[in-house]
This record gives C-alpha cells, sequence and structure tokens, in this order.
C-alpha cells in the first residue's frame, strides 16, 4: 500500500464512487433521493459518521481484538449516528423529518460498516480521514445526483425552483418507487459506459 | 382480527419492506442471483426478523422508555439485533444442524440487513402494541421473502437473455427491481 493520502481521497470520488462502483448502501440512495436537498442532506450525514468512525476505528485498530471487531465497530458507527440524529433534530428539523427513519439506519449501511472493515483496521489514521472523506463526499455526489434527476423528471424542480416552465407535466413515476430502481439502475449503465476500461 | 389482518396485508404487498420503503436492498441485489441463496435469505430473514421485533419491542418499552433512556434507542436496536444473530448462529450450530447449514452464511448478512432495524423502528415509531409488532414484524419479513423470491425467479430468467454491456449485471437488476416495484405499486390504495 504506497498510496499517497491523495489518492486514497481521490479514489472515492471516481474510481470506487459508492454507490456505483462500490455497490454498497444502496437503501438511502433509493429512499431520500426524491429531492436534491434530501439527497445532499443524507449523504453529509453519511460523510461526517464515516469519517468519524474510520477516524475511530483506525485509532483503535491496534486495541480491538479482531474477534469481536464486528460488534465494536457497531458500537463506534451508532455512537456517531445518534450524535448525527440529535444534532439534526436541533438545528435541521425538516431535514430530520424528511429523511425520518433512514438516519438511525446509516448504522446498518453498509457502505460504513464496510470501509472500517476493509480499510481503517489495516490503516493509519491519515489515510483513513482521507478514505472516510473520499468516500463520503462520493457518496454525496452521487445522491445528489440522482436526486437532481428524480427531482427534475418528476416534479419539475431543482432545489424547489420550476426549471421547465409552466406546460411540463411531471412524471410521478420518478417520485415513487418504481423510478428510484429504475433511475438508479440506468445512472449505473451510464457510468459503465462512460468509465469502461 | 380484521385489524390485524389489514396490518399484515398492507405490510406484506401494500407497504412492501422491498420495493415500496426500499430497506434491505443490499442483501436484496446480493443474494437474488440464484433461487436458492434467494429461499435461505428469505428464511434467515423471517426468522430474525420475528425474533428481533419482539426483542426490540420489549427492551423499547420495559427498558428505554421506563428509564427515559430514548435518546439510546438507536445504540441499544443495533446491540440487541447484533447479538440476537450471533446468539441464533450459535444455537442452530448446536441444536439444528440442519437448519444451520441452509441459513448459516446468510446469518452474519443479517447484522447490516437494514430491513430488520427498519422494521424494528417502523413498529417503535408506529407505536404499535405487542400483538401488533409481531404480526408486523411477520408480515414484513413475509413481504420481504416473496419480493426476494419473486426477484430471484425474474433474475434467473434475465440471466439467459442478451443484456447490453454497459447495463449487466446490477443496472438491469435494478432496472428490473423497478419494474417488479411497478407491479407491488398496483396494490397502493388496497387498504
Amino acid at each position: 500500500m504506497a498510496k499517497s493520502i491523495t489518492q486514497e481521497f481521490v479514489k472515492g470520488l471516481w474510481d470506487e464512487i459508492p454507490p456505483f462502483r462500490l455497490v454498497l448502501g444502496l437503501c438511502p440512495a433509493l429512499a431520500v433521493t426524491k429531492s436534491v436537498q434530501d439527497g445532499l442532506g443524507m449523504g453529509m450525514a453519511t460523510t461526517f459518521v464515516l469519517l468519524c468512525s474510520n477516524m475511530l476505528v483506525s485509532l483503535l485498530r491496534k486495541v480491538i481484538p479482531p474477534k469481536v471487531r464486528i460488534a465494536c465497530f457497531i458500537v463506534v458507527i451508532a455512537t456517531f449516528v445518534t450524535v448525527v440524529e440529535l444534532v439534526m433534530q436541533a438545528y435541521t428539523y425538516p431535514l430530520f423529518l424528511s429523511l425520518g427513519i433512514f438516519i438511525p439506519l446509516i448504522v446498518v449501511n453498509c457502505i460504513v460498516l464496510g470501509r472500517s472493515e476493509a480499510f481503517a483496521f489495516k490503516q493509519p489514521i491519515l489515510p483513513s480521514i482521507a478514505d472516510g472523506l473520499g468516500i463520503g463526499i462520493g457518496f454525496t455526489l452521487s445522491l445528489g445526483a440522482l436526486g437532481a434527476v428524480r427531482e427534475a423528471l418528476g416534479n419539475g424542480t431543482l432545489l424547489g425552483h420550476s426549471i421547465f416552465g409552466a406546460g411540463f407535466e411531471p412524471f410521478a413515476f420518478m417520485q415513487e418507487a418504481p423510478g428510484a430502481f429504475v433511475g438508479l439502475g440506468l445512472m449505473l449503465a451510464l457510468m459503465n459506459l462512460v468509465g469502461k476500461k | 382480527m380484521g385489524d390485524y389482518l389489514v396490518l399484515a396485508i398492507s405490510a406484506i404487498l401494500v407497504n412492501n419492506i422491498l420495493l415500496a420503503q426500499y430497506l434491505g436492498n443490499c442483501p436484496f441485489l446480493g443474494t437474488s442471483k440464484k433461487m436458492e441463496t434467494a429461499v435461505g435469505m428469505a428464511a434467515a430473514v423471517v426468522f430474525v426478523l420475528v425474533m428481533a421485533g419482539l426483542i426490540t419491542w420489549i427492551v423499547n418499552t420495559f427498558v428505554l422508555q421506563t428509564l427515559g433512556l430514548d435518546y439510546l434507542r438507536t445504540i441499544a436496536f443495533i446491540l440487541v439485533i447484533a447479538s440476537l444473530v450471533q446468539f441464533v448462529e450459535m444455537f442452530l450450530k448446536k441444536s439444528i444442524p440442519a437448519l444451520y447449514a441452509g441459513l448459516g452464511i446468510f446469518l452474519p448478512l443479517i447484522t447490516t440487513n437494514c430491513a430488520v432495524m427498519g422494521v424494528c423502528l417502523i413498529n417503535v415509531n408506529e407505536e404499535y402494541t405487542f400483538i401488533q409488532a409481531l404480526v408486523s414484524s411477520f408480515a414484513y419479513a413475509v413481504g420481504f421473502g416473496l419480493a426476494l423470491i419473486l426477484f430471484a425467479g425474474v433474475r434467473e430468467r434475465v440471466l439467459l437473455g442478451r443484456v447490453p454491456r454497459p447495463l449487466q449485471d446490477t443496472s438491469i437488476a435494478l432496472v428490473t427491481a423497478g419494474i417488479i416495484s411497478l407491479a407491488f405499486f398496483a396494490f397502493k390504495g388496497m387498504v
């Protein structure tokens, strides 16, 4: 592992961008991307948890016995998720309401646990921070992009501003569950097409 | 009795955990390539989800709420689920090896299955009674199994088709899931 810190950071933005390249953390990607705002909010909450848990797991990697590591990771992650939950409830209440059950569910977001297991447990603190931040920002961008597509087509707006004019008939389909699946599938196909090696 | 039936139908079909509530999608895509693994996962989820639903309900009502520790809910629930999964795994290994061989590899995956945690949270948020929590946990789990097995069946056929390269694997799976989800969408307004 001779990768530089910058490389660890950058890989999260394209090479391993979740949820497209790393097919993990699909539930929030599908559920909270009805609008750009929700997508970005969820992404930022996840980034915070990912960053903090990577940092702490990396610091504790010599102390945690390998046999019970998963349980330890979960406790660390759950702690930060509770922090996020309380902070969001206090300062961004409307966002807290619209994300609802998906905030506590960051605990079981496979991306966070996956990064602890696959990366932070084996690496020193600086690369772990870079990795957590990179993957987190990548995830935020993906959710924002999917949110933009779904909000634009499903509601005719972007961040609440009308973009297509009054004559536009929104596809209600894109706002509902089926649209989420199809939208994510097609974006994944687009990524494959563009990033073909 | 009628109320419970409505609750069950709405949890299985109308608010299907996978296709309408978007929970548990990682195992949904991960274990649906073959029918066998899909059935194994579905069975494991039914088993764990019912137990987790009941235990978290008890923990929430008698421990967290009595002591005013609501803010610890996330941590408490995930610990209950993680230790329950571990316990079930050890128990099955010792006493019912045949079942363990069938479910074995799927059990650890369930800890991070957000459907389990999600249903536990729904039960609490909706302030269900004990019996309602039991019915809803079971019905959500059955809905999960139903969607997973249906999806695995469709996906086995898709494997035989000629799919354009960029769409292969996960991408076509998501589009397929979208179409199945559209079918389930028709149940909206039933309850």
